[in-house]
């Protein structure tokens, strides 16, 4: 039990830095912007697609992901330009109206493009295979480098936020937006920006992603869900809150997924423990999340308004 | 949103002569399902009934042909109005369809009591084997457990604790209790994920925590593309897979090497050694540039069934005691060689444990290992009140 412990967690945690690379861009296109974007879940898949595309031209997935990477970035900012920028001063319905059709389209756009088939990217050689973590039991090799990764970009987010004129003036904007603009800032260049890293720590989570569980189409749109429930746990804006709660949700969905059941069992048949186990685990989350709520209202780490 | 295209013989080109009227001809709804994930799978039986066409010069026993490929969107609900459609509008005298047990549920019913044959080129849902047997329903592919139960019947002799993964659906529990019915040994545990997961990171973890002798999965389409990559990342390898409808020719051009060695059970594979298989084989790869999976291979041979059918009742199509009659002769060359039907409409054919191998040209199948069951007579059979 120990040992499935272990490995839950790494799982829990893997999960969590993943679901924070897609929220960190979301909590301050929301928090900042004001700008609810359903289409988030979308740019996620979009990175998957440009990496195994890239792959396939590249021969090789790091460099596949590397090319991938400054392309989900552009692809944000023509998004932003074409599209999200026009619906700055548009009530919240109209935004998830056009996001919404945004990623309605986006989805039917790669299937047009690449099909319905997944479409999956080898490993590079050091990167695949497992290590042993505890006693007789492995952890692939990959997915610590998400961790890792996902760890890393944390951090430097942290960094930016926090020691940099750039992260000043997001941390001054998801405060008050209409007192930065008067201050002479250009707040248009400000959102572009936004958006546009956004799309590209979405597309880079789904690029890091394509080796794991293959590019397809609609799988942004289970991520968005969650995605949300990060931001609102962590408190709307605040990058710090998004990846307390994106672990929070890593953890309790991967644990609750894997014990729920195990527990479950010693009173009932094993289909009926697998699925009341997991229809109480998804639920898990959401309990968290009014939990939390229902005891500070904004999220765990408020944006100060 | 509709998707409907007919492809008519004689746009074809090939009788541009006086034509009999169209009326005279056959026309035969192709319901696969063409969108989301899962379209790969239905991708296959359209081609595979479109190629068998093609051979025959666009007829169909003799008869001009209209076929009319409608997408069911793996929808029940949508389904049955595409189902209803071609009956009223397009006035069909058979289906061959669907690719889901689900999807098959939904239209036979409707289409068989609208007097239209019904030719199921992949779901043999036990509903349809067993009390609830149609005279009007043909499937040309196998019970659903069949193959669960030849790969359960092969286990056995071979892993004393195996470990059962499907996901949590009518069709995946299906499945595992068809392996249950012939395996032997011990299960180590059983797990049912959402149909929509695609991150097997926790059910993996288990697997390796529990070590069991042998894992079975039943993880169809994408959920096994991801599952078996994983698998392979998680360093499980050591442990044998055995599967269903988890390796075959429409996951393996995304697994590729991570599938290698591993097993699954069916009644076909590409390299089934008869000749009329070798055939369809290269004319399939030649045309569409990919290796056959069963659902086309299952589809080709409803087209020929079909062919020998209309063939026999001279085209009298309204004569429909006769058409059936002959359908269940199944007077035709299947590609899997020995094909008849039983009394509830059910196919009596060998069952295969397959291995996944690359061949020399890269690109990736499954290869016969041994025959595990001759012609068997599925389990629910008996109850079918049809002689």
């Amino acid at each position: 039990m120990t040992n499935l412990l272990i490995l839950q967690g790494l799982n829990g945690l893997q999960f969590g830095v993943l679901l924070f690379l897609v929220a960190a861009g979301l909590t301050l296109i929301f928090g900042v912007m004001d700008v609810i974007n359903l289409a988030h879940g979308a740019q996620y898949m979009v990175g998957a697609y440009l990496a195994a595309a890239f792959t396939g031209l590249a021969g090789n997935f790091l460099l596949g992901l590397v090319l991938a990477v400054p392309v989900a970035l552009a692809f944000g900012l023509v998004l932003e330009w074409l599209v999200i920028r026009r619906l700055y001063d548009r009530s919240h319905l109209d935004q998830v109206l056009v996001t919404f059709g945004l990623m309605l389209m986006l989805n039917e756009g790669v299937r047009i493009l690449w099909g319905s088939a997944p479409i999956s990217v080898d490993l590079p050689e050091a990167l695949s295979g497992s290590i042993p973590v505890w006693g007789t039991l492995r952890y692939p090799v990959y997915r610590l480098a998400i961790l890792g990764a996902g760890l890393g970009v944390a951090l430097g987010l942290w960094w930016m936020i926090h020691r940099t004129r750039l992260g000043m003036l997001l941390r001054a904007g998801a405060s008050n937006r209409a007192m930065v603009s008067a201050l002479g800032t250009d707040i248009n260049r400000l959102f572009l920006l936004v958006f546009g890293a956004g799309a590209m720590l979405a597309g880079f989570a789904g690029a890091m992603m394509v080796p794991v569980i293959s590019a397809e189409p609609d799988m942004g749109d289970t991520v968005l869900i969650l995605t949300f429930v990060v931001i609102v746990i962590g408190g709307i804006g605040s990058i710090r809150g998004a990846f307390v709660a994106a672990l929070l949700v890593g953890l309790v969905d991967t644990l609750g997924r894997s014990f729920g059941p195990i527990l479950l069992r010693s009173l009932m048949e094993p289909d009926m423990a697998s699925q009341t186990g997991r229809t109480l685990a998804p639920m898990l989350i959401y309990i968290l999340m009014a939990a939390i709520l229902a005891v500070r209202p904004a999220g765990l780490f408020p944006v100060q308004r | 949103m509709k998707r409907i295209t007919r492809i008519s013989a004689l746009t074809a080109g090939l009788v541009l002569t006086a034509l009999p009227a169209l009326a005279e001809g056959v026309k035969v709804g192709v319901m696969m399902t063409l969108s989301g994930s899962a379209a790969v799978l239905g991708e296959q039986g359209r081609d595979g009934f479109l190629l068998a066409l093609e051979e025959m010069g666009g007829k169909l026993g003799g008869l001009e042909s209209e076929v009319i490929v409608v997408d069911d969107e793996l929808k029940p609900d949508v389904a049955v109005n595409r189902a209803r459609e071609l009956v009223e509008s397009h006035k069909v005298d058979v289906v061959v369809g669907a690719m889901y047990s689900n999807v098959q549920m939904a239209i036979t019913g409707p289409l068989t009591e609208a007097g239209v044959f019904v030719l199921s080129p992949n779901p043999g849902p036990s509903a349809l084997a067993g009390a609830g047997c149609n005279p009007n329903f043909f499937a040309v592919s196998y019970q659903n457990d069949q193959p669960d139960e030849v790969v359960g019947a092969y286990v056995s002799g071979k892993a004393a604790r195996t470990f059962l993964i499907a996901p949590n659906y009518q069709a995946g529990k299906d499945h595992l209790t068809g392996f249950k019915r012939t395996y032997t040994g011990e299960v180590a545990d059983e797990l049912y994920v959402p149909l929509d997961q695609m991150d097997y990171s926790a059910e993996l973890a288990q697997i390796a925590a529990a070590a069991p002798d042998a894992v079975y999965a039943f993880m169809p389409g994408g959920l096994g593309v991801n599952f078996v990559r994983q698998y392979r990342q998680a360093g499980l390898e050591t442990i044998p897979f055995y599967s269903t409808f988890t390796v075959d020719e429409v996951t393996l051009p995304a697994q590729k090497k991570d599938a290698v060695g591993f097993h699954s059970g069916g009644d076909w594979a590409p390299d089934l050694d008869t000749e009329r298989n070798r055939a369809f084989v290269a004319a399939f790869e030649a045309k569409y540039d990919r290796v056959p999976a069963s659902y086309a291979a299952h589809a080709y041979d409803a087209a020929y069934l079909l062919d020998s059918a209309i063939r026999a009742v001279g085209g009298n199509l309204a004569d429909k005691d006769a058409l059936r009659a002959a359908l269940k002769a199944a007077d035709f060359d299947s590609v899997r060689g020995e094909f008849s039907f039983g009394a509830n409409h059910f196919p009596l054919q060998d069952f295969y444990v397959t291995r996944v191998a690359e061949r020399a040209d890269g690109k990736f199948q499954t290869q016969i290992v041994e025959k595990v069951l001759e012609k068997p007579v599925d389990a629910y059979a008996a109850e079918c009140p049809m002689k």
